[in-house]
């Protein structure tokens, strides 16, 4: 408490948020916030030794094996090993897939949710009810369901036999290039209520005022929705977008529990890839592929918090 | 009738009273003027007047519009329908067709499983039927998965073994680390707390191949422990549950402080029952998340014998389809109950994560 009065009078004409900050700083040195500091840090404590045992501790070592040519010998090769990653067919055709997918799933899965949230914005009758029918697919594990799939997907199965009774040609699902259409179902099925709960949560906190002013000015739906929903929206709208990519990129689980192992080459997602790495313990491709994953990712939650910081503001403040 | 009504109204305001009177000597051009402006102000009282008109009108109109709001209520209803069934479809068929007989079940979906183990020579019939009602409620497939084959049970039993101490223990860590990342904001905490949400936000075959030598590096490959550490120490629960302290008032902490509370006391007795709600959910999404997990055990599971329910139940080949939908069924009961019980929670922990930073 002393330092605090003496930096305070030292610095008279400093402006008054940097005396804020002094003080703010001088309170940091103080005898009861270290204690504060260090006692809450004891309770951070148990959590923290195991995420830097079991994440970050060995993922530095990843870093490190990615440079070797192999664990034994310990060569430094540099970014060899990223260099014949990136080069090799498994790993680009995954890459393509996982990213044709993503494109494929998430405008869906953001537009498809919002228009499920704005129909129960408006009051219709059983609206609890059927949010609780749209967030159930989130709660039923996907093992549990993959038996449903088969049977309608499958090339003598209920959805090619609809499609028959129109007269088309049946579709064999699972093995061509559409069988990219029975995860995108698959995936909006099992996301969509989560993000409609987002949405809900964000069209709910859209002051009502400033909706009844927009209808007094006779603006249509339309128009609130475009020039007021949106402005309220947008930060929920990236969110939801990013949080659906990166669902996006777990697609893994649902194609295992339908195809196991060996998916029609359309499926072959990049966490196959890495499973087969895993099969064969090719630690350096491992090490490489984990890496570029996880830089991708860095930058797509990077862009996140970025867009956080600029636009999250925009309405609340 | 309007007419005469303007009349009326405009009559008690004659010239004299309204030309000032300072004014009245001056010549009769600007008395003309002030008619002028007179008369500019009778067209605006039958403006004013035809806004009654409007009245009458606006009372069809709000017939219209109520007309209009039911049509898109109406509307709204019977999309929300069509994706009401959409979504309920899977769960609904997987439930009622447990209930069917083994026999009835390769009758109907004889061709898409008996392909799958016998490269097609089982020929039985060319379409799947596609069913909601058995045609005879039967509970064999329940009675042969509960006390026929143990092997379902064990593989039931494995799955809550594993996800079980998970759930408990992530929250305890979770709650001490949340309580101290919400006590007290600096510089490397605030690091510390980002790279637990990047970490949060990794697939899982990121962090899978760090979890793998770790396990090695233990000598805990092949047992539940090497899915139960890296379970436990997951931040996810931590980034949830910090967002919620630290809207704890301050005032309160510093309350309970002057009556003496030590950090303990007041993690225990003041954190704790006002978070109550945000455990709950916390506990709901992470119990999800591992009693869906089918990456884990894959890997650093070699045993077969140790593999969860999830892993086991997309290994069924075509002789055990006849259980499957019983199998599936009991797998999903568990969460089901959690949903039907703490939807509420789950909600409110899904509108918490809105918005990532803390």
């Amino acid at each position: 408490m002393d330092k605090k009065v003496k930096l305070t009078k030292a610095k008279t004409e400093s402006s008054s948020e940097e005396r804020a900050k002094k003080v703010k700083l001088a309170r940091r040195k103080s005898k009861r916030f270290r204690k504060l500091k260090f006692k809450s840090g004891l309770f951070i404590a148990p959590s923290f030794l195991g995420v830097m045992t079991f994440f970050i501790v060995p993922f530095g070592v990843i870093i490190y094996y990615s440079m070797l040519d192999n664990p034994i010998s310990a060569n430094y090769v540099g970014f060899a090993n990223f260099k014949s990653v990136a080069s090799n067919e498994a790993f680009l055709t995954a890459v393509k897939n996982t990213a044709i997918f993503s494109a494929i799933a998430v405008p869906l899965a953001v537009v498809l949710s919002l228009i499920l949230a704005m129909v129960l914005d408006l009051n219709i009758p059983g609206r609890t009810q059927f949010r609780t029918f749209f967030l159930s697919p989130m709660m039923v594990p996907v093992a549990s369901i993959v038996l449903i799939w088969q049977v309608l997907f499958h090339n003598n199965g209920a959805v090619n036999d609809m499609i028959m009774k129109f007269g088309l040609n049946r579709i064999d699902w699972m093995k061509s290039k559409y069988s990219i259409v029975v995860i995108v179902v698959l995936f909006l099925w099992k996301n969509l209520g989560y993000n409609m709960i987002l949405f809900m949560a964000a069209l709910a906190s859209i002051p009502k005022d400033i909706l009844e002013v927009a209808k007094l000015e006779s603006a249509n739906p339309l128009q609130t929705f475009f020039y007021i929903k949106t402005r309220y929206l947008s930060s929920t709208i990236l969110f939801v977008t990013i949080m659906s990519l990166i669902s996006s990129f777990k697609i893994f689980r649902e194609i295992y529990l339908l195809t196991t192992d060996y998916p029609y080459p359309t499926m072959y997602m990049l966490q196959h890839y890495m499973n087969n790495k895993f099969k064969k313990l090719d630690y350096q491709a491992l090490s490489a592929g984990a890496i570029m994953m996880s830089l991708v990712m860095v930058v797509i939650i990077g862009l996140l918090f970025f867009i956080e910081e600029r636009f999250g503001k925009d309405v609340e403040g | 009738m309007e007419e005469n009504k303007n009349q009326v109204i405009v009559e008690p305001t004659p010239e004299e009273e309204i030309v000032p009177r300072a004014k009245r000597t001056v010549n009769q051009e600007q008395d003309n003027d002030l008619i002028a402006l007179l008369q500019q102000g009778q067209k605006k009282r039958k403006k004013i007047l035809s806004i009654e008109k409007i009245a009458k009108n606006d009372k069809k109109a709000a017939r219209i519009r109520k007309i209009d709001n039911f049509i898109k209520i109406f509307l709204a209803t019977v999309i929300a329908a069509f994706f009401a069934v959409l979504f309920l479809m899977p769960i609904v068929l997987t439930i009622s067709n447990s209930f069917m007989a083994s026999s009835e079940i390769s009758s109907n979906y004889g061709t898409v499983f008996a392909t799958n183990a016998n490269g097609g020579k089982v020929y039985i019939s060319e379409k799947v039927n596609l069913k909601f009602i058995p045609d005879m409620v039967s509970f064999s497939q329940y009675s042969t998965v509960l006390f026929k084959s143990p092997e379902y049970l064990m593989k039931f039993w494995n799955s809550v073994i594993l996800v079980g101490p998970i759930v408990l223990f992530q929250l305890i860590v979770a709650t001490l680390a949340s309580y101290g990342f919400a006590r007290y904001t600096g510089k490397v905490r605030g690091v510390i707390f980002f790279a637990y949400v990047i970490l949060m936000l990794m697939p899982y075959q990121v962090t899978l191949v760090p979890n793998y030598l770790v396990s090695n590096w233990l000598n805990i490959l092949d047992t539940y422990w090497a899915i139960w550490l890296p379970g436990i120490f997951s931040p996810f629960a931590v980034y949830l549950l910090t967002k919620f302290m630290k809207r704890i008032p301050n005032s309160m902490i510093e309350a309970a402080q002057i009556d003496g509370a030590g950090e303990w006391q007041i993690y225990r007795k003041i954190c704790m029952p006002l978070c109550k709600g945000a455990i709950c959910s916390a506990a709901i999404l992470v119990f999800i998340d591992y009693w869906n997990m089918v990456e884990q055990p894959l890997i650093l599971l070699a045993d077969g014998e140790k593999h969860p329910l999830s892993v086991f139940l997309s290994k069924i080949n075509s002789g055990e389809v006849g259980l499957a939908f019983a199998v599936a069924t009991i797998y999903m009961v568990p969460t089901l109950l959690v949903f039907l019980y703490g939807e509420e929670y789950l909600v409110d922990g899904i509108t918490y994560q809105g918005g990532v930073k803390g």
